[in-house]
């Protein structure tokens, strides 16, 4: 029985063939493959984004849903356990999505549970269905995976999403350039994953400047409690914000993505620019969490 | 030199000596093996002269064999640590200490918001270097080092 609690457990094949699926689902999105079966969205903390999406993609694939969008009107407001919780809810449900605000607790309950576990998000540590759209949108826009170069910009310290993106592209061949404020710099252990591939990477401190070759740039947000001086938050604040002039001579099939929610890390004037991806990104999500969904049930 | 070993800690007929333990540990150690609930004959030496550690610990209890599983939980605070295995005031076998590849419910994970430190579950760790002694979170990928290792109390 295989669970997805992070972007590791799926393997390059895992991937490829999720990506493909993806693609088949955005083709023909009502498909009734979990009629019949039911599934848990656990929300142990609220995140209304994530859990729309996950329940979009499972009424499209024709399956039921139980669970809670927020743990304080159930048992584990009473001190209910998480192992209690998931042992119980595996007895109802033939798959588990799950977000909590502790770091591991996904690994936890796949370890305790008979039924797969989705990770919809432990913590700041993983959310792999996020990664999953992230390079579904990246194949999509760019017919490839291979080969490409990604603009990691903003928080690369603390950004989940970016280090589970980097460790999924650094299986094909990726060129990456991280432009991040020094306090905020790629962690040593990324890079070194990256040294044992042989992948290349870059590491700048100027936006403006790196992305002229870049086919991907990745935004994150720049966060004030991110930063212990203040003083050094308001320094480099707007130096990572995008705007519509610095595209002009980007790459022609550049694309911008974003986990959202964005707060100003990405100037309004550049939403209209084609190259702006981050609404469809999102958007990609149900396809890419249907594939996941069904690669977990053998379906 | 052999006479002023003798003199600091007495001998034991049968039981166990363990040798070498760097003397900031060596509460850790009675820690880890709940040497503190041990009814029979212990002696502590803690602070002794050693040529490889500078100061060391030695433990002596009386009437008591390890099992490998024991003492290799010492291995995250005494990594250099030797058992004598003594039966009749004779040492009859001599075993090291070996850091095992994971480790369970004997250290706390150095992250506040693992999981681990806020529900009961028993923590699990990869040992990624056995010779800096890291040890990778198996529910939140955490990394904990020596200097930051806590020990789980045993209750």
């Amino acid at each position: 029985m295989q669970s997805l609690v992070s972007i590791t457990d799926f393997s390059k094949q895992d991937i490829l063939q999720a990506l493909e699926r993806a693609a088949e689902f955005e083709a023909n999105p009502n498909q009734p493959l979990l009629s019949g079966k039911v599934v848990a969205t656990l929300f142990f903390e609220p995140s209304t984004r994530t859990r729309l999406s996950f329940e979009t993609a499972i009424n499209r694939l024709g399956g039921r849903i139980i669970g809670f969008s927020d743990a304080s009107s159930t048992s584990i407001s009473k001190g209910e356990t998480l192992k209690d919780t998931i042992m119980m809810v595996a007895n109802y449900a033939d798959l588990i999505v799950m977000r909590h605000p502790l770091e591991g607790a996904a690994r936890y309950a796949a370890e305790i549970s008979r039924v797969p576990i989705i990770n919809a998000g432990d913590g700041a540590n993983q959310h792999p269905t996020q990664t999953l759209l992230d390079l579904y949108s990246i194949q999509k826009t760019q017919g490839t995976l291979h080969g490409l170069n990604i603009a990691m910009v903003g928080d690369l310290k603390y950004g989940r999403t970016v280090h589970s993106l980097l460790q999924a592209m650094s299986l094909f061949n990726t060129h990456f350039n991280f432009i991040a404020p020094q306090e905020l710099a790629m962690p040593k252990e990324y890079k070194q994953l990256l040294k044992s591939r042989n992948i290349a990477y870059e590491e700048h401190s100027e936006l403006a400047e790196h992305i002229g070759e870049a086919d991907i740039i990745y935004m994150t947000r720049v966060q004030r409690e991110r930063f212990l001086d203040p003083i050094e938050y308001e320094r480099v604040k707007n130096v990572y914000v995008l705007h519509n002039k610095m595209l002009q001579d980007t790459k022609p099939n550049v694309k911008i993505l974003h986990p959202l929610p964005r707060v100003n890390e990405i100037s309004a004037d550049v939403d209209d620019n084609p190259k702006a991806y981050y609404f469809a990104q999102a958007g990609n999500g149900v396809f890419a969490r249907m594939a996941a969904i069904c690669k977990l049930l053998s379906y | 030199m052999k006479e002023e070993k003798h003199l600091k800690v007495s001998a034991i007929k049968n039981g166990t000596v363990i040798d070498h333990i760097p003397a900031g540990s060596l509460f850790k150690v009675v820690e880890i093996l709940a040497l503190n609930r041990c009814k029979s004959q212990l002696t502590l030496g803690n602070n002794l002269e050693s040529k490889r550690l500078g100061t060391k610990a030695i433990i002596k209890v009386a009437d008591r064999f390890f099992a490998d599983d024991e003492i290799n939980r010492i291995a995250l605070v005494a990594p250099q640590a030797k058992f004598n295995i003594i039966k009749d005031y004779e040492v009859m076998e001599k075993r090291t200490v070996e850091l095992p590849d994971t480790i369970v419910g004997i250290a706390k994970c150095v992250n506040p918001m693992c999981v681990t430190n806020h529900q009961p579950i028993p923590t699990k760790f990869n040992v990624v270097s056995k010779k800096d002694v890291l040890l990778q979170c198996c529910y939140c990928d955490k990394v904990t080092d020596q200097e930051r290792l806590v020990i789980i109390k045993n209750e």
